[in-house]
């Protein structure tokens, strides 16, 4: 019953923020029904620990090792989210004098996207999931446009047809998938359940299932921002309010990818653990390389960390291509510490760029000088996420590459130049946007936003040093689920 | 899913022909200028396939595929073209008519497509009883003729209308060839087309009160450096 309270939590939160989500009540119940969804979360997390993986309500809905993990990172990050968004949405109002009716429109969209979230990493039915996604589109698009410029009316166009051609895609996948389970499943609600299709996974046909599994990589990749499909990432992320790039690439990307699992592990079940190994290392690596060579061209801040969410994408997905139970627990690792630090990344970029005034990177200048709270959390979220230790993405990287050099050793060299380009990208610009002196006649702002930052900062340490047990545990059984359903 | 003798002596060669109709209105699509007889080839792509899951629906006795017909045709054959029809009046799209790239050029790639859908489709279509042979095939090739559209149109409608037939291309694989999804799935899927089409709409008077005009060139500011 839990898994039904935890959507449940998440969705009554939208119409009551569609009718009184404005002001300083709107803010504060978008807190609310956040901190709640997240207890929710938490008290299912404690019963998966207790019972195991179990599913509900006639096997529509699921909750195992895999899914756990991601649901309570997306729990901290949503409720982190509605915290920063109080400080940094009023702030927004005031600059682009948002009608009260337009940030009701903000507050119900961003929390039906929140929902659509859970409702893809709660269900059992891979069509559900396909729904879930697209729902998650669709809330976001007028997120993306919210200010209404036209930089933002474009990148909500690019997004919301290009998401809209690749989740076609994977809908055509789902369709395929639905064919290839009516012959070992019979027709009926039943044949798209996850865990009924796990079971009979070396029944299916593998030549229909290459099929489907191609559809759904390249349509649920295109949300990933798996190279060549991730021109809608970098406008997107730039246009929209940072609190929507946050979780755009903190949650939706994760998603994404946790559907392109749930699709691997039918077809290796169908097709043997090369098919969609090979396929997703492919993916994974050009999206890392093509990503890490166009940061190093980027004038834009936030778009800057927007190709690095491709870059970690890339990463990840690449990992568990590798097909080693090693590497499956390292991206596994890397999805959960991304989230959490390129959440980090943004909330403070967002913060910045408002102080500022311009999303510029040679116009943000002495942050530490300008508020000494802010030049912290960015400098300290910026170099975690370029893999310093102790942040988890360090020990995920670490293993990423270990796993590498024990399986595929003659791909780490790429790998490695990969990362190394990424770093150089990055890492001379934080220098310059945190030390040396503030620009003139910039007003201090309240940063009370940034503190989340801390919190999650506090978590990536965490995970980079001491991974708590149960964690462990839930990871490893989730990196052999992946191997060997 | 079994279907009576009697059916599948009219039946199938029936939904073939609809198949047919569907995959000419796609090509139909692909040739049009004028938005207006665009919006009304999508209508009748509607038409079609709503046709084709109520024959489903008759032929495999599953009551829930009526509803589904309904739907379809309630959505996707009335109420969606009539939306359009309106917007493209109350946004009042300046010159009716779209310059399109060559368009005999344009068919002849659609051609390539068509080939090429076949072909990806044939391991699928070899394993499939007589029933539904082909019509993985000819729902790809819609799939991916009304793609060929939307990159060849400049005009934000069109765009649209190219989205809108990928999905009926879509649908059109889930009822024929699958015999309909389950219904939960369908009715997720349907909800989500009727969101986005409101989205749309929404976002269209946003681009119309920004940009003073509906064409796509004006959405090309954002240039990396």
């Amino acid at each position: 019953m839990l898994i039904l309270l935890v959507l449940a939590c998440a969705a009554i939160g939208i119409p009551l923020l569609a009718l009184w989500g404005d002001g300083r009540r709107g803010a504060a119940l978008f807190i609310g029904f956040n901190t709640l969804t997240l207890l929710a979360i938490l008290a299912l997390a404690v019963q998966v620990l207790r019972d195991g993986a179990f599913t509900i309500d006639g096997g529509q809905f699921m909750v195992d090792d895999l899914s756990i993990v991601l649901v309570l990172v997306d729990g901290v990050v949503a409720l982190s989210t509605a915290w920063f968004s109080r400080s940094y949405m009023a702030q927004e109002i005031v600059h682009w004098s948002l009608s009260r009716r337009r940030v009701r429109l903000y507050h119900a969209m961003f929390q039906t996207f929140l929902t659509t979230m859970l409702l893809a990493l709660l269900t059992n039915n891979m069509g559900i999931l396909w729904v879930a996604m697209e729902g998650a589109t669709l809330s976001t698009v007028l997120l993306v446009s919210l200010f209404r410029t036209a930089e933002g009316l474009e990148a909500a166009w690019k997004y919301f047809i290009l998401c809209g051609v690749g989740l076609a895609m994977a809908l055509f996948g789902t369709i395929l998938l639905y064919f290839a389970a009516q012959k070992v499943l019979g027709h009926g609600a039943d044949a798209l359940l996850w865990t009924h299709l796990e079971a009979v996974r070396g029944q299916l046909q593998p030549q229909v299932m290459a099929i489907a599994f191609i559809f759904m990589l390249v349509g649920y990749g295109t949300k990933i921002g798996l190279s060549p499909l991730n021109n809608w990432l970098p406008d997107a992320h730039a246009s929209g309010p940072s609190s929507v790039s946050a979780v755009l690439s903190g949650l939706l990307l994760n998603v994404a990818l946790y559907a392109v699992l749930r699709a691997k592990v039918l077809v290796d079940g169908a097709l043997g653990p090369d098919f969609a190994g090979r396929l997703l290392m492919g993916f994974g690596l050009l999206s890392l390389l093509v990503a890490a060579f166009s940061m190093l061209r980027q004038r834009d801040v936030k778009r800057l960390f927007a190709y690095s969410s491709i870059e970690h994408m890339g990463l990840a997905t690449f990992a568990f291509g590798i097909g080693a139970p090693l590497a499956s627990f390292a991206g596994l690792l890397h999805m959960i510490s991304h989230s959490l630090t390129k959440s980090s990344v943004f909330f403070s970029v967002g913060q910045a760029v408002q102080s500022v005034g311009s999303r510029e990177i040679q116009r943000i200048r002495g942050l530490l000088e300008l508020s000494p709270l802010l030049g912290w959390a960015l400098m300290l979220a910026v170099l975690f996420i370029l893999g310093m230790p102790p942040s988890g993405l360090f020990l995920s990287e670490f293993l990423i590459v270990a796993s590498t050099l024990q399986v595929q050793p003659w791909l780490t060299p790429l790998l490695l130049l990969g990362l190394g380009v990424a770093f150089a990208g990055i890492f001379p610009r934080l220098q310059g946007m945190v030390f040396g002196s503030a620009p003139e006649g910039i007003a201090r702002q309240p940063v009370s936003g940034i503190i989340p930052v801390f919190i999650q900062l506090a978590l990536i340490i965490v995970l980079g040093t001491f991974i708590p047990w149960m964690l462990v545990q839930w990871m490893q059984h989730a990196a052999l689920l992946l191997l060997h359903g | 899913m079994t279907i009576t003798a009697q059916g599948l002596t009219w039946g199938i060669p029936l939904l073939r022909l609809l198949a047919a109709l569907l995959l000419l209105l796609a090509f139909a699509m692909l040739a049009q200028r004028r938005l207006l007889t665009l919006i009304h080839l999508l209508a009748w792509q509607g038409v079609v396939l709503a046709a084709g899951t109520a024959l489903v629906a008759l032929l495999t006795g599953q009551t829930e595929l009526w509803l589904s017909a309904a739907l379809t045709l309630s959505l996707k054959a009335i109420l969606i073209p009539t939306v359009l029809h309106r917007l493209l009046r109350r946004l009042q799209v300046r010159g009716d008519v779209e310059a399109v790239l060559n368009i005999p050029l344009t068919l002849l790639a659609g051609i390539v497509l068509v080939i090429f859908a076949f072909s990806l489709a044939a391991p699928i279509t070899a394993l499939t009883g007589a029933v539904t042979r082909g019509m993985v095939g000819i729902a790809l090739a819609a799939v991916l003729l009304a793609f060929l559209m939307m990159i060849t149109r400049r005009k934000a409608i069109s765009q649209v209308v190219g989205f809108l037939a990928i999905d009926n291309g879509l649908f059109f694989a889930a009822t024929s060839a699958t015999l309909g999804m389950p219904m939960v799935v369908e009715l997720g899927v349907a909800l989500d087309a009727l969101i986005g089409f409101v989205i749309l709409g929404i976002f269209f008077f946003q681009m119309r009160e920004t940009f003073d005009s509906m064409d796509l060139q004006h959405l090309e500011q954002i240039r990396e450096e």
